[in-house]
C-alpha cells in the first residue's frame, strides 16, 4: 500500500510518444483544430492556396519543380508545428496515465454483505463501508460508523500524537491518506473515488480541458496582430512588385503566388506560433514532474509572477521538531552532572524533544541510555498542570532517593521554591539568552537544586539561507510563518535568512497578511494543509496544498503536491518563471529571425527591377548580402530554415529554457543575448547552409 | 560637412535637451493643477469654463473622456469643411478668394483638425485670411491641444494608484491652449517678426521685377500661424512653399527657432511624462530612445547627401546650406510636423528613404504633441510585452500588468496606419488615376505616392513634392488616411489608458522587467526598428533603396 506517488521524468524523445506524436500531427489538419492557432492558421491556408495553385499547373501540364519544393515545405511547416504540441500532449498523457497507475495500486477492505473483500481504491464509491485494522492507510475521505481508533494524522496535521477518532459526534471524520495506528473502525466512504479531486485534477493534466492562459491569449493576440501586418506587406508587395516590374519593361513577374506565400510564412512569427501551445502544455508537464499537480495552467504562469512566499516554518523552514543542542549548568554545578540528569529524566520522553537530548548527552558526555525499568525509577510524564517531566529513583543502595524534573523555567522555579530552593539569578540569565537566540530553555533541577539548562533549538534545513539569497535576487520576498513568540521567530528568521516572520501567526491572521499583500500589488504563494488553512489557500495567487491535507484544503488551493513537501514551492515559483521565460525568449527569437528572411528573400524577388538591361541583374542584387546562389534557391532555403527551426527547437519548448535564480535585469541581458542577438545571426548561418546544400544537392 | 555644420547640429540638439526639463517642469505644474508661472490667468481658463458650459470638477471614465475627443473633433472637422464652402461671403478676404471645392475642403479639415496639416491647396492662393486664421489657426492650437489631453489621459492611466477617471478633457485641453501653447506662440510670434516675418492683413503686393515683369507678393498674418504651425507640429505653412518662403522663414534665426519649435513640446513632454508617472528617469529613457533615434536617422541621412557627388543642390534651402535642409527635414518628418524648408523630393534618395521611415514608424521620434509620447508609448508596451516575458514574470510596465486588452489595443494602434499606408498606397499604384499625379516615373514616383500616403496615415503632413495631390482621388484618400492615423490611435490609447487605471501596481523588486535601464532603450529602439521597419522594407526596398543603389552604381 504504497502511497507516494513518484513520476519519472522522461526522455525526451520517448519512442512510443513520437510515433503517437507523429499521427497526431497528420490528425491535427483538422480545420477545427487549426483555428485555434491564428499564426499557423495562415500557413495552412497559405499551404492550401499553393497546393491549389501546383495542381493546376499539373492539370495545364506545367510543373514547376520550385513551386512543388516550396509547397511541400509549407506543409512540412505546418505538420512540424502540430508535432510539437502532439509531443507535448503525448508527454502530458504519459505522466497522466503514470499517476493513475500509481493510484490504482492502492487497495482497500470494502466490506460487502458483511463479508470483506480486496478492491482498488479507485472502485471505491460513495457510500461503500471499508475496513481499517492497525497498520492500514484509509483509502478514502469518509466517516467512521463503526468503532474507535487512534489515527496517525501527523502527514495532515503535523502532530505527531496520534488522534482518537471514534463513530458518532464530531471527531467521527476521517481522512484519505491517514494511517490506523490501533484498533478497528469501518468506514462509509464519502468521496467518489473516481471523481476525487486529484482525480480531476489529473484529467486537466491530460490536456483535455486545456484553456488558453491569460498570457497566451494576449501572446496570441500579438502574434496575430504581427500576422495581419506582415499579411498587409506581402499583399501590397504584390501591387508594388507589379508596378515596378511594369515600369522597369519586365513582362514576368518573379513574385508569384508560391514565393508570397514563401515570403509571408517566412515573416509571420511561425517558430512561436508553432511551438506556443507546446510550452504551454510542457509547463504543466514539468510540474508533474515535480509531482505538483495545478489546477489550470493559469495557476503556473501565476507561479511565475509571485513575489511574495509565505512559508511555513516548520519543516520548510526548520527540520519538524526542536532538537537539543546545549547544557548549561548552574553555578557550581558540573557539566557532565547536568547532562547525566537530563538524560535520565529524558529517558522515558518518547517526544522527539526528549529523544535529542539523550542523543546529545551520548554524543557529548559518551552517556548511554539506560532502561528506567532496569534503575527501579519512576517516570513522571508531563501534564498541563506542572508543565513538567521528570523521574524518581527510590533510595538505593545507600544512595538517597533523587527526584529529578524538567521544564520550562518558570514552571520549574515555583516547583523547587515550593520546596524551599532557590533559583540562581545566572540561570535565569541563561534561560534568558537562550530565548533571545531564539531557542527553547528547559530547566532541569534535582530535589531543591537547579542543576542548569538545556537549549534546545529549532534546526533550520541545511541550504536554505543560500535557497533564500537565490529567491531575494528574482526578487521574490520569503515571509517565515510560525506560531512561536515573536522573539524565537526573530531569532530563527535571521538564522534561515527570510526577509520577514510572522509570529504567532492565526490562520485568519495569514489571510489578513495575505490580502494586505495583495493590496500592496504583491502577488502571495503559500502551502498549507489543514481545513483552517483552506481561506488563505484561495485568497493566495498560488495555494499549494499537500496531498496529505484535508479535502478542504485541497479544494481551496490550485495546486496540490503530491510528495506533501513544502519546500516545493519553491520549485513551483521556478517553474512558472522557465515557463514564461520560454515563450519570451521564442517569440524574441521569431520576431528577430526576420531580418536575415527579408535579405534572402526580397534580392531574390526584385534582384532583376530597374535593371540597366532587363533580364540583368538590377541594383537590389546588391542585398543579397548572403550570397544565395540563385533566387529560387533563396526562396526556399528561407522556407526550409523557417520549418526546420520548429523541430530544432521542439526540445527547448519542452524542456523549457535554461533557468538560473538571478535578477530580472541580468536574466534579461542573458536572454537578450542568446534569443535576440542569436535570433539575428543563426537564420543568416542557417539560410546560407541550406543554399549550398540544395544547390549541391541539384534541388534548384 | 564642416566644423561648423556639426556645430550647429550639436547646439541644436543641446538647447533641444537643456530646455526639456524647464518647459517639461513647467508642464508638470500646469496638467496636475499646481501652482505655476502663469498661474495669475486662472481667471481666464475660469472665463473658458463658463462660456463652454464645463464643469471642470468632472472626473471622466476613458468612455466619456473618448466621447469628449470625438465629439469636438467632429464638431471641429464640420465647422472647418464648412468655412471652406463659404469663405468667399466671409470677411478678411482682400483678394476675392472663392469657396474651396469640396474634395479640397473636406481633405483640409481632416488635414488641420487631425494635427497633420498636410495642404493639398496652396495657401496664398485658396484660403482667405479668415479661414486662415478662424479655421486653420484654431484648429493648430487644438488639434495639438488635443493631442496633448490624449497623452495626458494615458500617463494619468499608467500612474494611478486607483480610482476610475482619467481626468477631464475640457480641462486638459484648456490648460494645453492657455498656458502652454498659446503664450509659447506669443513669445515665438515676436521673435519671428523681430526676424521680418509679416504679420499684416494686407492685400497681395504687386512689384516689377528686376527682369521687368510684374509680380504678385502674398502678404498676410504670417508670424502667429508660423509659430502655431512649429510649436503645435502642424506644419501647415502659411504660404504654399512653406518655411523655404522668404516671408515664412527670413534668417538664419528664424530658422533655427522653427527647428527648435518643432521638437521643444515634443521632447518636453517626455519630461512631465516622467514628472507625473513619479520617475524622471523613465521619462529620460523615452527621450534618450528618441534622441539616439533621431541622431541616427540624421546620421544616415548627411550621410547619403554628402556621400552624393557632386552635392545636390536643387530644391535645397539654399540660403542656410544643406545642413539645415537635412536638420530640418529629420526634424520635420521625426516629430509629425510636416512644415519643409526644402523639397523632400530633392533630398538623395536614402535621405528621402529616411524621412520616410521617420513617418512610418508611427510618428514617434519625439512625434507629434502629445501624439509622439502616447505613440511611443504603444512601443514601450509592446517591448515590454516581448521582452519582458524573458524575465519570467508576465510582463508589466510601471507595475501595472500588460494583459490581453492592453496588447489588443497596441496592436490595433500599430495596425491601422500600416494599414493605411499599405492598402491605399497598393491602390493608388495600381489604378490609372492614382499612377496620373505623378511627376516621375519608376522609383521616384513611387517614393512620391508611398511619401504621400505615409505623410497622412501617420499625421505629418509634409509633401515630398512632385506628386499632385489635389485630384478628388488624393484628396478622398488620403483624407481617409489622416482620419486613420489620427484616431485609429487616439481611441486605442484611451482604451489602454481606460484598462490599465484600475489596475493594481506591483512594487519594483530586483524580479521586475527594468524599464529605466540603457538596456531597456536598446531593446525599445529594436522593437520599433524591428516591428515598424520590418513591415515597410520590402515597400522601402522598391522606393528609395533602390534609387539610392541606382545613384551609387551610377545608373
Amino acid at each position: 500500500m504504497e502511497k507516494k506517488l513518484q513520476v519519472q521524468a522522461r526522455p525526451l524523445f520517448e519512442r512510443a510518444i513520437v510515433q503517437r506524436a507523429l499521427g497526431d500531427a497528420v490528425r491535427k489538419l483538422d480545420p477545427r483544430q487549426m483555428v485555434k492557432n491564428p499564426v499557423m492558421l495562415v500557413v495552412f491556408v497559405g499551404a492550401i492556396v499553393t497546393s491549389l495553385i501546383v495542381i493546376a499547373d499539373v492539370i495545364n501540364g506545367r510543373v514547376s519543380g520550385f513551386n512543388v519544393q516550396i509547397l511541400l515545405w509549407l506543409w512540412f511547416t505546418v505538420l512540424f508545428a502540430n508535432f510539437a504540441e502532439a509531443m507535448a500532449e503525448g508527454r502530458g498523457k504519459a505522466q497522466a496515465d503514470a499517476l493513475r497507475k500509481t493510484r490504482t495500486q492502492m487497495t482497500a477492505r470494502r466490506l460487502h454483505n458483511g463479508k470483506e473483500d480486496r478492491v482498488p481504491a479507485a472502485d471505491l464509491k460513495r457510500g461503500d463501508l471499508v475496513v481499517c485494522e492497525a497498520g492500514d492507510v484509509i483509502p478514502g475521505d469518509g466517516e467512521i460508523t463503526e468503532g474507535i481508533a487512534s489515527v496517525d494524522e501527523s502527514a495532515i496535521t503535523g502532530e505527531s500524537a496520534p488522534v482518537i477518532r471514534e463513530s458518532g459526534g464530531d471527531r467521527s471524520a476521517v481522512t484519505g491518506g491517514t494511517r490506523v495506528l490501533s484498533d478497528r473502525i469501518v468506514i462509509r466512504i464519502t468521496s467518489e473515488q473516481g471523481n476525487t479531486f486529484l482525480d480531476r485534477m489529473i484529467a486537466l493534466v491530460e490536456g483535455a480541458k486545456r484553456q488558453k492562459t491569460p498570457n497566451e491569449i494576449a501572446l496570441t493576440i500579438l502574434l496575430s496582430g504581427l500576422t495581419i501586418i506582415f499579411l498587409l506587406a506581402v499583399v501590397s508587395l504584390r501591387a508594388f512588385a507589379a508596378y515596378s516590374e511594369a515600369e522597369s519593361g519586365l513582362t514576368e513577374t518573379t513574385a508569384t503566388v508560391p514565393v508570397l506565400v514563401a515570403l509571408l510564412v517566412c515573416l509571420i512569427p511561425t517558430t512561436i506560433g508553432g511551438l506556443l501551445s507546446a510550452i504551454g502544455i510542457s509547463g504543466m508537464d514539468r510540474m508533474i514532474q515535480r509531482n505538483v499537480l495545478a489546477t489550470s495552467g493559469r495557476a503556473v504562469e501565476a507561479a511565475g509572477d509571485v513575489d511574495v512566499l509565505l512559508l511555513d516554518k516548520t519543516g520548510t523552514i526548520t527540520l519538524g521538531n526542536r532538537m537539543a543542542t546545549n547544557f548549561v549548568p548552574a553555578p557550581q554545578v558540573a557539566l557532565d552532572r547536568l547532562a547525566d540528569a537530563a538524560q535520565l529524566s529524558s529517558l522515558a520522553d518518547e517526544t522527539p524533544e526528549g529523544r535529542s537530548i539523550v542523543i546529545l548527552a551520548k554524543e557529548r558526555f559518551g552517556l548511554r541510555g539506560r532502561e528506567l525499568g532496569d534503575l527501579n525509577a519512576t517516570f513522571v510524564p508531563f501534564t498541563a498542570q506542572t508543565r513538567m517531566s521528570g523521574v524518581d529513583f527510590p533510595a538505593h543502595g545507600g544512595q538517597a532517593p533523587r527526584s529529578i524534573r524538567k521544564g520550562a523555567s518558570d514552571a520549574v522555579k515555583k516547583h523547587i521554591e515550593s520546596l524551599g530552593g532557590r533559583f540562581p539569578s545566572e540561570v535565569q540569565s541563561s534561560v534568558d539568552d537562550i530565548a533571545k537566540r531564539g531557542g527553547t530553555p528547559l530547566v532541569v533541577s534535582e530535589g531543591t537544586e537547579i542543576l542548569g539548562v538545556i537549549e534546545l533549538k529549532d534546526i533550520v534545513k541545511g541550504g536554505m539561507k543560500e535557497r533564500f539569497n537565490q529567491l531575494r535576487a528574482m526578487g521574490i520576498r520569503t515571509i517565515m510563518i510560525t506560531g512561536d513568540n515573536p522573539l524565537t521567530a526573530a531569532a530563527i528568521a535571521a538564522e534561515a535568512g527570510v526577509d520577514d516572520f510572522m509570529a504567532q501567526a492565526t490562520p485568519e491572521d495569514k489571510l489578513r497578511r495575505i490580502r494586505q499583500e495583495q493590496a500592496d500589488g504583491h502577488l502571495v504563494a503559500m502551502t498549507g494543509d489543514g481545513t483552517n488553512d483552506a481561506p488563505a489557500l484561495a485568497q493566495a495567487n498560488v495555494g499549494v496544498a499537500m496531498n496529505t491535507g484535508t479535502q478542504a484544503a485541497r479544494e481551496a488551493g490550485n495546486m496540490v503536491d503530491l510528495d506533501s513537501d513544502p519546500t516545493k514551492l519553491i520549485e513551483v515559483v521556478e517553474v512558472g518563471k522557465q515557463l514564461l521565460m520560454t515563450r519570451g525568449a521564442l517569440t524574441t527569437f521569431s520576431i528577430a529571425n526576420d531580418v536575415a528572411k527579408y535579405f534572402a528573400i526580397l534580392p531574390a524577388l526584385f534582384g532583376g527591377i530597374y535593371a540597366a538591361t532587363p533580364g540583368e541583374s538590377g541594383p537590389l542584387a546588391a542585398l543579397n548580402i548572403m550570397g544565395l546562389a540563385s533566387p529560387e534557391s533563396a526562396v526556399l532555403s528561407a522556407t526550409i530554415f523557417n520549418a526546420l527551426i520548429i523541430v530544432a527547437l521542439i526540445p527547448l519548448a519542452i524542456r523549457g529554457v535554461n533557468y538560473r535564480a538571478m535578477g530580472a535585469a541580468a536574466v534579461l541581458q542573458r536572454n537578450l543575448l542568446i534569443f535576440g542577438v542569436g535570433g539575428l545571426i543563426v537564420p543568416f548561418i542557417g539560410i546560407k547552409l541550406i543554399d549550398v546544400i540544395i544547390t549541391a544537392l541539384g534541388l534548384v | 560637412m564642416t566644423v561648423s555644420d556639426l556645430l550647429q547640429i550639436a547646439v541644436y540638439l543641446g538647447v533641444l535637451t537643456l530646455a526639456t526639463p524647464f518647459l517639461g517642469h513647467y508642464m508638470y505644474q500646469v496638467f496636475t493643477g499646481a501652482r505655476h508661472l502663469l498661474s495669475p490667468l486662472r481667471p481666464v481658463e475660469q472665463i473658458v469654463y463658463r462660456l463652454g458650459g464645463i464643469d471642470s470638477q468632472t472626473e471622466m471614465r476613458w468612455t466619456a473622456y473618448a466621447w469628449a475627443v470625438l465629439a469636438f473633433n467632429a464638431a471641429g472637422l464640420v465647422f472647418l469643411f464648412v468655412l471652406q464652402l463659404l469663405q468667399g461671403l466671409l470677411p478678411l478676404n482682400p483678394t476675392g478668394l472663392a469657396g474651396v471645392e469640396p474634395f479640397l475642403a473636406f481633405n483640409t479639415a481632416v488635414s488641420f483638425v487631425t494635427n497633420t496639416n498636410w495642404q493639398a491647396y496652396g495657401g496664398e492662393v485658396t484660403l482667405t485670411y479668415f479661414t486662415q486664421m478662424i479655421g486653420l489657426t484654431v484648429q493648430n492650437f487644438v488639434s495639438a491641444g488635443t493631442g496633448i489631453a490624449v497623452l495626458l489621459a494615458l500617463t494619468r492611466g499608467l500612474a494611478a494608484r486607483s480610482g476610475e477617471t482619467l481626468g477631464n478633457f475640457w480641462v486638459d485641453l484648456t490648460r494645453a491652449v492657455i498656458y502652454v501653447l498659446l503664450p509659447l506662440s506669443i513669445l515665438w510670434t515676436v521673435a519671428m517678426i523681430g526676424q521680418g516675418v509679416v504679420q499684416n492683413f494686407n492685400d497681395y503686393t504687386t512689384v516689377a521685377t528686376l527682369s521687368g515683369e510684374t509680380q504678385l507678393i502674398p502678404q498676410g498674418p504670417a508670424a502667429s500661424q508660423i509659430a502655431i504651425k512649429q510649436l503645435g507640429t502642424n506644419g501647415g505653412g502659411f504660404f504654399n512653399v512653406n518655411s523655404s518662403h522668404p516671408y515664412e522663414n527670413p534668417t538664419p534665426i528664424s530658422n533655427f527657432l522653427q527647428m527648435l519649435a518643432i521638437l521643444l513640446i515634443p521632447a518636453a513632454l517626455t519630461y512631465t511624462y516622467g514628472k507625473m508617472i513619479g520617475s524622471l528617469r523613465q521619462g529620460w529613457v523615452i527621450f534618450a530612445a528618441m534622441m539616439i533615434l533621431f541622431v541616427g536617422g540624421l546620421t544616415i541621412m548627411l550621410w547619403a547627401e554628402y556621400s552624393t557627388n557632386p552635392i545636390l543642390m536643387e530644391g535645397k534651402e539654399a540660403r542656410f546650406g544643406v545642413i539645415n535642409s537635412v536638420l530640418w527635414a529629420q526634424a520635420t518628418t521625426s516629430a509629425s510636423n510636416g512644415s519643409v524648408n526644402a523639397m523632400h523630393s530633392s533630398l538623395s534618395p536614402l535621405a528621402g528613404g529616411v524621412a520616410m521611415l521617420n513617418m512610418l514608424l508611427g510618428e514617434i521620434i519625439f512625434g507629434g504633441v502629445g501624439s509622439g509620447l502616447y505613440g511611443m508609448l504603444i512601443f514601450v508596451i509592446l517591448t515590454v510585452f516581448i521582452a519582458g516575458l524573458m524575465v519570467g514574470r508576465t510582463p508589466e510596465y510601471l507595475g501595472k500588468k500588460i494583459e490581453s486588452r492592453e496588447i489588443q489595443m497596441a496592436i490595433v494602434a500599430v495596425l491601422l496606419p500600416n494599414a493605411s499606408v499599405l492598402l491605399l498606397t497598393a491602390l493608388a499604384i495600381a489604378t490609372e488615376t492614382g499612377l496620373a499625379s505623378r511627376a516621375n516615373p519608376a522609383a521616384h514616383g513611387f517614393s512620391e505616392i508611398l511619401y504621400a500616403f505615409a505623410s497622412a496615415s501617420n499625421n505629418n503632413g509634409s509633401a515630398f513634392a512632385g506628386l499632385n495631390a489635389n485630384t478628388p482621388f488624393y484628396n478622398t484618400l488620403l483624407g481617409f488616411a489622416m482620419l486613420i492615423g489620427r484616431f485609429g490611435v487616439i481611441f486605442p490609447v484611451l482604451a489602454i489608458a481606460g484598462s490599465l487605471l484600475p489596475k493594481r501596481v506591483a512594487p519594483p523588486s530586483s524580479g521586475t522587467f527594468p524599464t529605466d535601464r540603457p538596456l531597456f532603450i536598446g531593446l525599445l529602439i529594436a522593437v520599433i526598428l524591428i516591428i515598424g521597419a520590418l513591415t515597410y522594407f520590402p515597400a522601402l526596398t522598391l522606393g528609395p533603396i533602390v534609387q539610392q543603389l541606382l545613384l551609387m552604381g551610377g545608373a
